[in-house]
């Protein structure tokens, strides 16, 4: 039976409520309000004076060509960041999982990353990777590789990749080191007297027994790699080489805060708004009614 | 159908050695069970039967061939684990399949081999059905089910029926008696409980703290236990000990009471013996030879067909068992003596039974 509080009186509840409402509501529904306000408006580049101008912001932004690329950038590099991520998270995982000396240092060594705010993450990597003083440009250079992201887009948008994964595997890793630790030993016993090698029984077993796991966190990577990317994206590249590493949700920052459009910054981030609630409308219909074995 | 024997086998965690030597040999075709406390390496020892622990010392050998190297796929083996170890993601025919498919058997043979498994088992109409849509019992069997499709060498079990309820756990027994009266395939059986043991075992084999104690068919073991850990063990409830020292050609247990030892214990036997009597091995009242013990009855548990005594003894407490219909009520005091020949005399300090 539910545990229920119950209050004598009528507005103790409320007051209670109040500090986390208040937070909500200032730092979520009022801009997301604003937002809305905003992108059916068109403002003069000193913000003096503003007229409303219906859905011309949004119709705008499907005629731009920049905006329309952004969208693919973002795409891509959100397919990348999260099937390497999580590949390579289930790798360690998998590993981790069968060490047997050692396997808390293992673990505490893969999990501080987590620890690591987004923009340091970035900036560590573009220290790593400096065209000019980096260490591993300097290895590269070695074996011939001509290594400069600020002017190379494709590098470009490996640092990115690179720092972005690097940052999100360790939250990758514990769930599926967790998802491997809940699979009973048993099981995999069972497969090898059943004649099944170790390739075979990660792939007709644990994979399977892992796959609710693996959903969940393709769309908890895909959102991060749409929103919390924006730190290390800032902290590096800022978008550039061109346009080669602006995501939307870089866009939105770029075109309100540098480029003065406030109401087309306003569309996006209402467009990137409804992007964000059907992943997270998706997420629970599906990770919500997982599967449960 | 194979013969499985280990020889001087021995089982080593680190420095600590948890089986220690052990000779065993189970005939082609037998039911063995290996039965004792938890933590007493019975299940180790299944295990390094079976490949998934390695075998410090000393040889294993399936059907004559030396399998100490070999994986356990390759050991023609099937186990049946005690959580099942179904695979939750698979139907229960593609369970059973599952090791055919691997060692590519052609799809009419792995369906004619599910079906009859799943005829003998009578999973028939559960063979589209995810394991957790299936009770603890069907789950057993549909365990043994992914045992028997591959008729393999030998059959391990892994104490089975100790996650079903008492009712269910009696019926299986049955069940898997049944099976082996079918298969007659070797099989290596692993208990805590003993009542499972006595009842499914062609031979059981009886392990403490990693050595065993004795292997004999069951009621051989329950008539003549070779120490006092296999005498307390098996049998229910457990068998009387009574610490006493030597008083000529018997012991004094206390109270007065000195039960005569026959000669061949007499040889062997040191200062100190420790005599164990089963509760069903008391008489009550006249007609009854030998040393009478006067017992004040403490508690009385009846169980129907017969009835338990728990009454104290010179600072012990004795159960007698007594048929259910004259039982004495508590408080009152009974005098009992033993069953000619069915006293147990054991040297105290060592465990062993006083034979010839």
């Amino acid at each position: 039976m539910e545990k229920r509080v119950i209050f004598r009186s009528a507005w103790l509840p409320y007051v209670l409520l109040l500090p986390q409402l208040t937070i909500t509501a200032m730092f979520f529904f009022w801009p997301a309000a604003q937002a809305v306000y905003f992108s059916f408006q068109l403002q003069d580049a000193f913000g003096m004076s503003s007229q409303f101008v219906g859905l011309q912001n949004y119709a705008d932004l499907f005629k731009d060509s920049h905006y329309l690329s952004s969208f693919k950038v973002t795409a891509f590099f959100s397919v990348l960041v999260a099937t390497s991520g999580i590949l390579i998270s289930l790798l360690l995982a998998t590993m981790a999982d069968s060490v047997v000396r050692g396997a808390l240092a293992y673990k505490t060594f893969l999990i501080w990353p987590y620890a690591v705010a987004p923009a340091i993450a970035g900036v560590l990597w573009a220290f790593i990777f400096a065209p000019s003083i980096g260490i591993v440009t300097y290895f590269l250079k070695k074996i011939g590789i001509d290594w400069n992201w600020i002017i190379d887009p494709e590098q470009a948008m490996a640092l990115v990749v690179i720092a972005s994964v690097w940052k999100q595997i360790s939250y990758n890793f514990l769930f599926f080191l967790a998802g491997l630790q809940s699979i009973p030993k048993s099981l995999i016993e069972a497969a090898a007297i059943d004649g099944a090698g170790p390739f075979r029984r990660f792939w007709t077993i644990v994979f399977p027994l892992l796959s609710p796991t693996t959903f969940f966190l393709l769309v908890i990577n895909i959102i991060y790699s749409f929103f919390d990317t924006f730190g290390v994206i800032d902290a590096t590249t800022q978008g550039g080489p061109g346009d080669a590493t602006k995501i939307l949700v870089y866009k939105v920052y770029y075109d309100g805060v540098k480029a003065a459009d406030l109401g087309g910054s306003s569309a996006q981030s209402v467009i990137l708004m409804i992007v964000v609630i059907t992943l997270t409308v998706i997420q629970f219909r599906y990770v919500e009614r997982k599967v449960q074995y | 159908m194979a013969e499985i024997i280990l020889q001087g086998v021995t089982k080593s965690f680190g420095k600590t050695e948890v089986i220690h030597p052990t000779d065993i040999t189970i005939n082609d075709g037998e039911f063995v069970v290996m039965v004792g406390p938890s933590g007493c390496g019975k299940s180790t020892l299944l295990r390094m039967i079976a490949g998934l622990e390695t075998t410090t010392q000393g040889e294993i050998r399936i059907a004559g061939k030396r399998v100490n190297e070999v994986e356990p796929k390759d050991r023609n083996i099937a186990m049946v684990f005690q959580n099942y170890a179904l695979y939750p993601h698979m139907s229960v025919y593609d369970n059973m399949a599952y090791g055919l498919k691997i060692r590519k058997f052609p799809k009419d043979d792995i369906e004619k081999r599910v079906q009859r498994a799943a005829g003998i088992l009578e999973l028939g109409p559960y063979l589209q059905r995810r394991p957790r849509e299936l009770s603890g019992g069907q789950r057993q069997r549909v365990a043994m089910g992914r045992a028997i499709v591959r008729e393999p060498a030998a059959f391990l079990f892994d104490e089975p029926l100790s996650n079903l309820d008492a009712k269910l756990r009696v019926q299986m027994r049955l069940e898997i008696q049944k099976l082996h009266r079918e298969l007659r395939t070797t099989s290596v059986y692993v208990t805590h409980d003993q009542v499972e043991a006595m009842t499914l075992a062609n031979r059981m084999i009886v392990i403490n703290a990693g050595v065993v104690e004795q292997i004999g068919a069951p009621l051989e073991v329950y008539d003549e236990p070779a120490s006092l850990f296999v005498a307390g063990f098996i049998g229910s409830p457990s068998m009387n000990f009574m610490p006493g020292r030597r008083a000529g050609d018997g012991v004094d247990v206390g109270g007065g009471v000195v039960i005569p030892m026959p000669p061949e214990a007499r040889a062997r036997a040191g200062e100190q013996v420790t005599v164990g009597v089963r509760p069903e091995h008391f008489v009550t009242g006249a007609g009854a030879a030998g040393p009478v013990f006067s017992l004040h009855v403490d508690t009385v548990e009846s169980l129907g067909a017969d009835s338990l005594l728990h009454a104290g003894f010179n600072g012990t407490l004795l159960v007698v068992r007594i048929e259910g219909h004259s039982t004495p009520p508590a408080g009152t005091a009974i005098r009992v003596s033993i069953l000619p020949g069915k006293a147990y005399f054991f040297d105290t300090a060592t465990g062993k039974r006083l034979k010839a």
